[in-house]
């Protein structure tokens, strides 16, 4: 059973309007390596893994809705301001036309998000988790 | 198109305190998740959970309900649903 706790995990704070930074951010949102992948995916894991290890899943995989209420609230910031002229140049016209100003699960080339990217690739713990923890740290490390 | 309401400076200081402990109890019920003897961090997390149950009891009386389905009272009139959402502070 989930609950929601209304606040963000860490503060967002954006300063501009900046439509570009949105749409590469949006891999982070509904790309293969981003947080409603890592959620989904370790939140259906817990069903057949060894007893010891379903807390963790079940906690990360929570904890990674927080995470990606704060991408969504970043790319929220960053282009509810924007004129539909800022979105077409900043290559999100087409975007604009399916979803206004709402977010979309889908990556930074709009194609939708998939339950294909939770398939099977190698060791479910050691390889797919790690992998998209180090797509995570070099989102951030990259936007700030 | 913002449709966000101006909060006051203790709004923003009171919801700091409160995120920097609940990070405190995320991450130490990972740890504890795969670490279970740890007395130690057990006593260090239930400090943490107390702590983060008054700051919220502080903020909650101020600013209204931080959690759904029972997990937080109301006040009258039902404000759970009012702003601001978390992407709108």
């Amino acid at each position: 059973m989930w609950y929601y706790e209304k606040k963000l995990q860490y503060p967002v704070k954006v300063s501009r309007c900046n439509p570009t930074l949105a749409k590469y951010l949006i891999e982070q949102y509904g790309g293969a390596d981003g947080e409603l992948s890592a959620a989904l995916r370790y939140l259906n894991q817990r069903y057949t893994i060894p007893d010891k290890v379903v807390g963790l899943l079940n906690d990360i995989g929570t904890e990674e809705f927080a995470h990606l209420e704060m991408i969504a609230t970043m790319i929220y910031k960053l282009t509810k301001d924007a004129t539909t002229e800022q979105l077409v140049a900043a290559g999100l016209g087409e975007h604009f036309v399916n979803h206004d100003h709402a977010l979309y699960y889908q990556n930074a080339a709009g194609s939708p998000w998939t339950a294909t990217y939770i398939q099977a690739k190698g060791d479910p713990i050691v390889f797919k988790d790690t992998k998209s923890t180090y797509l995570f740290g070099r989102c951030f490390f990259i936007f700030h | 198109m913002t449709k966000e309401k101006s909060l006051p400076e203790s709004y923003y200081q009171l919801m700091e305190q409160i995120q920097a402990v609940d990070f405190v109890l995320v991450e130490l019920t990972l740890y504890l998740d795969t670490h279970p003897q740890d007395l130690d961090a057990i006593k260090q997390f239930n400090q943490a959970a107390y702590e983060s149950k008054q700051l919220k009891n502080q903020f909650e009386e101020r600013f209204g309900p931080l959690m759904q389905y029972g997990h937080s009272y109301s006040s009258y009139p039902w404000n759970w649903k009012e702003a601001p959402w978390p992407w709108q502070v």
